[in-house]
């Protein structure tokens, strides 16, 4: 493999990387504070490529100008996250918070299989794409390839702001302290007037855009088909699992593991790319059960 | 006797009566009671509350195992396939289970599908063994030497697959109640507690992983032989979801709700198929909500509360662990 094709995989895993760290997140924040795995995780992914695709197809047959198309890729994904997130969260999730874990998982479950056949019914089985952003931005040559702006620059920059944001807003604000607090301990925290339910609707909204956006930001890059969202949850979780469920910073460097990984495999060995995630994961779980940055949890008797 | 051993005969009996009294729909309950020993795999992994979301491809090993042996060897007896469908799908169960039963709960049911989705994919790329999205061909076996055509064949696969659900149904309700299957209620309940007696918690669950993979094998062979053929739809996460649906469906923890649930789950399936095949998981997925909010004990519970003497009426939140009612 010549230097050409090691750079291209490289700058391939990193804006892969970078859109699997975004659900990966949504996904690890959900677990780390609801303590729910929630299935449907990925098809809020899809729903907000979906929504992304077909609003930005609109703005410009309409003939707005095509780098509203920018703003779209926010607002689609914050519109999903609140609107579908919220409804999820406050309609059903809240039902069932005091039920066995196997049932939590089940009605996640369930809400996965409602909205894989909602979005089959709504965008059909045919592909969509809008490109728009990804030609705006132009190439870049970087290492002496040419290469899209959008996916060298763009998407790392996205997940980095992301990152930093997430962090600052858990450690750095009220909000974030509250949500800390109820994770800690939810009793407690209620006690000293903290409103969880709240807080656990605003954890919930905030991980479902999570994964919106990784959808609306994937939009430009791939073609959306059904089954994207059952492809993009086990994904994640693979991503979440080798980092250690509920860990932020980890799932960002397991992402980029993952997903570098991921498009070394497509260059050297296409018949691997799907088997390299998991791959990776259980490799790293065979040596620590819980992830690589994970801790132990305390067994009660 | 007790009313459940009564009740199991008489089913039993029923069904062997049914060409007779109702042929046409003798391919529809041979798929029924394939279909069902997988739902009882899922069931016993509930029994330890793991709900595994891949066990579909245990399913499509079964099938596969037949569709290569059939077409490596012609005139095959049909003993002989279901045999290396069980040994098939016994050592990939083994292989995975070593490492999934490190694992509870959320972990459990992603990592089997992991693995189900890898299988998927793998059968479906590799095409020019396994024939692609196409699937295998699984040709007719002979059985004792015999060949049969289509109509007989239909014929002698309900009766063997009435035998083998049969035997899988006692010998997987005597295993429930075996130590070893009451070790996994145990696991359940506290797995700390359970190491405290002795007993190994993860060997006990891989135990039951090995039973339950070995089930979804069979119903895997038996239905793909009837149908003639192996796709990778067989591993697909939406199967899995299938069989948990059918088992929540019918009543966790209860033996008898596999077969109920499955014959419920079908029937509605082929009468709605042609109207809602667009909005089928749809359907699943709000009826699936609506049977854990409101009657977590499936069919079993419904038909309980409808005819039952409602013995010792339990209470909303132990209904999970309420005993089978197979006894």
């Amino acid at each position: 493999m010549s230097m050409n094709f090691a750079a291209l995989a490289l700058l391939d895993g990193v804006a892969y990387a970078a859109l699997l760290f975004l659900v990966a997140v949504g996904l690890t924040l959900i677990f780390g504070v609801l303590g729910i795995l929630n299935i449907a995780h990925g098809s809020l992914y899809a729903i907000g490529a979906y929504v992304t695709a077909t609003a930005g197809q609109w703005l410009v047959d309409q003939g707005y100008n095509p780098w509203l198309t920018f703003p779209l890729l926010i607002v689609a994904a914050v519109a999903v996250g609140v609107i579908l997130g919220g409804s999820i969260e406050k309609l059903l999730l809240a039902r069932i918070y005091s039920k066995e874990p196997i049932l939590q998982l089940l009605v996640t479950f369930a809400v996965f299989m409602i909205l894989e056949n909602l979005q089959r019914m709504i965008w059909g089985v045919q592909p969509y794409f809008m490109s728009t952003p990804l030609t705006l931005l132009g190439n870049v040559s970087v290492l002496g390839i040419n290469y899209t702006i959008y996916q060298v620059l763009f998407l790392p920059l996205a997940a980095i702001a992301v990152l930093v944001s997430l962090r600052y807003f858990l450690r750095h604000t009220s909000m974030g302290a509250q949500i800390l607090a109820v994770t800690e301990d939810r009793e407690a925290a209620t006690a000293i007037g903290i409103n969880a339910t709240r807080v656990y609707l605003m954890t919930f909204v905030i991980g479902a855009s999570f994964a919106a956006l990784g959808g609306a930001l994937a939009t430009p890059t791939t073609s959306l088909v059904t089954g994207m969202g059952a492809n993009m949850i086990v994904l994640s979780f693979a991503v979440a699992a080798t980092a250690g469920l509920g860990q932020i910073e980890g799932a960002a460097i397991s992402a980029l593991m993952i997903g570098i990984a991921r498009s070394f495999a497509v260059y050297l060995s296409p018949e691997l790319e799907v088997i390299t995630p998991y791959l990776i994961m259980v490799l790293v779980l065979l040596v620590r059960p819980s992830g690589l940055f994970g801790r132990e949890t305390v067994r009660k008797i | 006797m007790s009313k459940g051993k009564i009740a199991f005969i008489v089913l039993l009996a029923v069904l062997a009566m049914l060409p007779f009294a109702a042929s046409s729909t003798v391919v529809f309950i041979t798929l029924c009671m394939a279909k069902s020993l997988a739902v009882l795999g899922i069931l016993v992994l509930i029994r330890a509350d793991q709900v595994s979301f891949g066990h579909a491809m245990y399913f499509a090993i079964g099938a596969y195992a037949a569709a290569f042996l059939s077409s490596a060897y012609r005139d095959i007896d049909l003993t002989l396939v279901i045999l290396a469908a069980i040994a098939a799908s016994m050592i990939a169960g083994l292989i995975v289970g070593l490492f999934v039963t490190r694992y509870r709960g959320i972990f459990f049911g992603m990592i089997n599908l992991a693995f189900s989705m890898v299988l998927y994919s793998v059968l479906e790329k590799a095409f020019h063994i396994t024939g692609g999205s196409d699937g295998m061909r699984i040709r007719r076996p002979t059985f004792m030497g015999f060949e049969f055509k289509r109509s007989e064949f239909d014929l002698l696969m309900f009766y063997v697959v009435l035998v083998v659900a049969a035997i899988s149904f006692v010998l997987v309700w005597r295993y429930l109640r075996s130590p070893l299957g009451q070790a996994l209620r145990a696991v359940k309940t506290n797995e700390t507690r359970v190491e405290y007696l002795g007993l190994s918690a993860k060997r006990v669950l891989l135990t039951g992983y090995l039973v339950s993979a070995v089930l979804c094998g069979l119903g895997g062979v038996l239905m793909g032989t009837v149908q003639g053929l192996a796709t990778p739809e067989h591993a697909f996460w939406s199967r899995s979801a299938e069989l948990v649906f059918i088992a929540v469906l019918g009543g966790q923890g209860s033996v008898a709700g596999a077969f109920a649930g499955t014959v419920v789950f079908e029937t509605v399936r082929t009468f709605a198929a042609a109207v809602l095949n667009d909005s089928w998981q749809l359907i699943l997925g709000v009826t699936l909500i609506a049977i854990i909010l409101w009657a977590p004990g499936g069919l079993v519970e419904l038909w309980q509360r409808a005819f039952g003497k409602r013995r010792k009426r339990v209470a909303p939140e132990t209904v999970s662990q309420k005993t089978e009612v197979f006894e």
